[in-house]
């Protein structure tokens, strides 16, 4: 019934980006199906809908829907209603990666190719990006643990908790409460105040060249 | 319109300006709920951040440096210069187009304040700016900033103090007071800096101050900017069961602070890369400094680790490859900042004044002597009598300095509780040889923050509902008069010092005329010279001398009085006497006041003001 989506290794991001791009483009492909022949299933587009959100992959994005949908009239092709997927704008996220790069040199570390370096030096050049890193975050975002108990110790999360922010894994049976132990406190961005813009600033330029006369 | 919503107290650093506020409803005795204003500002070409701090740094970018769109700031779409923390960055890179230390600069007795000369030896094309320009800049900054988040209740409704450093003479405290009415900031007031910083500690110990301090005793504050160290003394007394502060005594205007110190381990460790057989190019000095500033502060710590690393990466986009690295050890910090700032002196260390040689350009007279215990050292031995004229102080016969009987310390320098401790252990050593009680450290200051919040919660104090410190003026004033009657500077005949301004003139009162008459030529602009003396408390209004002891007064930029021709002929000359007063703005203000008929002229400080006024002075 459930699908654990921490079985997948959560660092394989690039992965799920490729993932969610080839379930678009089946998505697309099956509409243009659909369009073309009426018989076609219904139910599949629903399934594949999902994973394609903007956001990182939550449980429920590949929650298989049970056959309870397959609708007798396939005519109308907008039924299959698809998911409201929001569209996050480039900008905020060009100005994280701008200020990551202005304080931390992140583009220029994570482009360069650490292959043949020795660890020392890599070392030192993580000095710099770790330094600027934790002033951004610190800086622009107000981190906060989602639990505050340790790591490790047992606690009970009563009915009706937050399943967006307290995610459960395991033998999840029976009816909450769930009493289980906390592997990962979680962390909540409580507070966001990115730099404001100035109207016509292209956020693409992450760093500009930079040339001394 | 009912009154000022706000108390709004703003610090005007040399490095860093900030502005505190408190709502004047919600404020009940000490108990103030003072916020910090969040300043917007250039953070990156075309970002603009919030801070709460505007770097004092002003940016006069060239035309083809950053896009025009990239400019611009909530209230302005079109500003004159950058200002804040871009200015700052891109300053860092290309220093010929940075102003910096503004307030050094307006402070320089040596430099026509009003004159366009920053950035010094700066290009000719580039665009200048006075001193005072650029403070009005920084204000102007800061209040668009204000009016943007309250644009109900705009700064100039509001009630406002701006801070100096004790030690600015009266022509940098006129200035200060000038930048602010010219932009229409017409209400503000001057706070003395260590004041605020002792005002924000009573406000935040909510009352409890009452029980901390007795009186009797003398609290020395000690405050490191980034560009200067300033220096006062308060005496506590009693007065009908409550206690009174007595701002006693003010030190010299040091300019010594915390950029020097980070600078200081720049150069150890370019010393140490030099060893190594490593050149460092400028920009590297620059990252180095940097790097330093953020090492020392977990260096300088109870239990910090023997060593930081100190890593300076390439300019280019390769990060690995390139850096430069290298470690800040304890020891060094030690050597470098610990003794070398702070080292342990007797009382009797005397400072070291080098011979300026060929000195070509204009600069700032930076202290020559790094040794801040030995300004201390001096400053304590010369204000010896600085609480004789209070009841209940009876320093001891042999005492060889005033000993203060507590410390607070302000500036972001003492976050490093090495750097305080050494303060105060060399402090004690001191009184111990005088056989006198240790001094403590008063804790709970905010060592960023205090001085602007003090000063919003003085201009709360100055309704009269709180402890306000006394003091008035911290230094008397002399003009130099020449045996010959008409003043006709130029040759040199032996000089006295006549007092006009006597120590401790309280805010809003006029000294008395002095008896001495000088004839002034109507039309011509009249010089005279002027001197001030932070310890000779007993000289009256009228007072001559003959004779006095080199470090009892210090000169200060001549003064000049120009009686207009009105209702007088040009070329007679007038007898006139010459008048103080204390504003309540918190500024001197010297007048010539005609013998007959009581007419008065206003007598500048800044003579080398507005050149094109300046005409030649007679010979």
């Amino acid at each position: 019934m459930q699908i654990d989506l921490n079985l997948i290794p959560t660092t394989l991001d690039a992965l799920h980006a490729g993932l969610a791009a080839l379930a678009a483009l089946l998505l697309l492909l099956c509409l243009l199906l659909a369009l073309i022949s009426v018989f076609a299933i219904s139910r599949r587009p629903k399934v594949v809908a999902a994973p394609a959100t903007t956001a990182p992959p939550a449980p429920k994005a590949v929650t298989p829907k049970p056959a309870e949908t397959p609708r007798p009239q396939p005519a109308r092709v907008e039924t299959p209603k698809p998911v409201v997927v929001r569209e996050t704008t480039p900008d905020a996220a060009l100005q994280l990666l701008g200020l990551l790069q202005q304080e931390a040199r992140f583009v220029d570390f994570v482009q360069e190719n650490i292959a043949g370096h020795a660890d020392a030096d890599i070392g030192a050049a993580v000095r710099v990006v770790h330094e600027g890193c934790s002033k951004v975050l610190k800086q622009y975002f107000k981190l906060e643990p989602v639990r505050s108990e340790a790591e490790g110790s047992r606690l009970t999360l009563p009915k009706g908790f937050d399943a967006a922010a307290v995610r459960v894994s395991g033998n999840i049976v029976g009816e909450p409460p769930f009493t289980g132990s906390l592997i990962h406190k979680g962390w909540r961005a409580g507070k966001v105040h990115l730099p404001k813009l100035a109207e016509g600033h292209d956020a693409s330029i992450l760093a500009p060249a930079e040339v001394e006369l | 319109m009912s009154g000022p919503r706000y108390s709004v107290g703003i610090d005007l650093g040399t490095t860093n300006s900030v502005v505190s506020y408190v709502d004047l409803n919600e404020v009940d005795g000490e108990h103030a709920p003072l916020e910090v204003l969040d300043i917007p500002q250039l953070t990156s070409p075309g970002v603009i951040g919030e801070q709460k701090q505007l770097p004092s740094f002003m940016y006069q970018a060239h035309e083809a440096e950053l896009a025009k769109s990239d400019i611009v700031l909530p209230w302005d779409d079109t500003p004159d210069a950058i200002v804040g923390e871009l200015a700052r960055q891109l300053g860092a890179k290309t220093p010929i187009r940075l102003v910096a230390s503004a307030k050094s600069w307006l402070s320089h007795a040596g430099v026509d304040r009003r004159s366009a000369l920053l950035p010094p030896q700066s290009p000719e094309e580039v665009p200048r700016v006075s001193p005072l320009e650029a403070s009005m800049a920084y204000l102007q900054h800061l209040r668009d900033a204000w009016d943007l988040q309250f644009p109900e209740d705009p700064l100039e409704n509001q009630d406002l103090v701006i801070t100096v450093p004790a030690s600015f003479d009266p022509a940098a405290r006129e200035l200060t007071v000038e930048a602010a009415q010219t932009i229409g900031l017409r209400q503000a007031v001057l706070l003395e800096e260590p004041q605020s910083a002792l005002y924000s500690w009573i406000q935040s110990s909510e009352g409890g101050w009452r029980e901390q301090v007795k009186p009797g005793e003398v609290i020395l504050v000690v405050d490191i900017g980034g560009g200067t160290t300033d220096l006062s003394l308060i005496a506590v007394t009693e007065e009908d069961g409550n206690l009174v502060l007595n701002r006693v005594a003010i030190g010299d205007h040091i300019l010594l602070g915390g950029d020097n110190m980070d600078l200081a381990l720049a150069y150890a460790l370019r010393a140490k890369l030099q060893a190594e057989g490593k050149r460092l190019e400028p920009w590297q000095l620059q990252a180095l400094t940097h790097a330093c500033r953020d090492a020392k502060e977990n260096l300088l710590i109870e239990g910090a680790p023997a060593e930081v690393a100190i890593v300076v990466p390439s300019r280019g986009s390769s990060l690995i490859g390139g850096a430069l690295r290298t470690s800040l050890t304890r020891e060094e910090v030690n050597r470098a900042l610990v003794n070398g700032f702070f080292p342990k002196v007797e009382l009797t260390e005397k400072l070291v004044v080098q011979a300026r040689t060929g000195l070509a350009t204009v600069g700032l007279p930076y202290a020559q002597d790094a040794r801040i215990t030995v300004h201390l050292a001096a400053f304590l031995s010369r204000q010896l009598g600085a609480t004789g004229e209070l009841a209940g102080f009876s320093p001891p016969v042999n005492a060889r300095f005033l000993h203060p009987s507590a410390v607070l310390l302000n500036g972001g320098v003492f976050k490093s509780d090495v750097l305080a401790h050494r303060l105060l252990e060399v402090l004690n050593h001191w009184l111990d040889a005088d056989g006198a009680p240790a001094a403590r450290m008063l804790e709970g200051a905010d060592l960023d923050l205090a001085v602007s919040r003090g000063a919003a919660f003085y201009g709360y104090v100055r309704k009269g509902r709180g402890v306000r410190i006394r003091g008035g003026t911290a230094a008397a004033y002399y003009v130099g008069v020449e045996s010959t009657l008409p003043a006709v500077p130029g040759f040199e005949p032996p000089l006295e010092a006549l007092c006009i301004a006597p120590f401790g003139m309280e805010e809003g009162t006029e000294a008395d005329l002095p008896p001495y008459e000088f004839g002034v030529v109507v039309g011509e602009p009249v010089h005279f010279r002027f001197f001030a003396s932070t310890v000779r408390r007993e000289d009256v209004v009228g007072t001559r001398l003959d004779w006095w002891n080199e470090d009892e007064l210090a000169e200060l930029p001549e003064i000049e009085v120009v009686l207009s021709a009105e209702q007088r002929r040009p070329g007679d000359i007038v007898p006139v006497h010459l008048a103080a007063r204390v504003t309540e703005v918190g500024t001197l203000q010297l007048e010539a006041v005609a013998k007959e008929g009581g007419q008065r002229w206003k007598v500048e400080f800044d003579v080398r003001a507005g050149e094109e006024t300046d005409a030649p002075v007679a010979p």
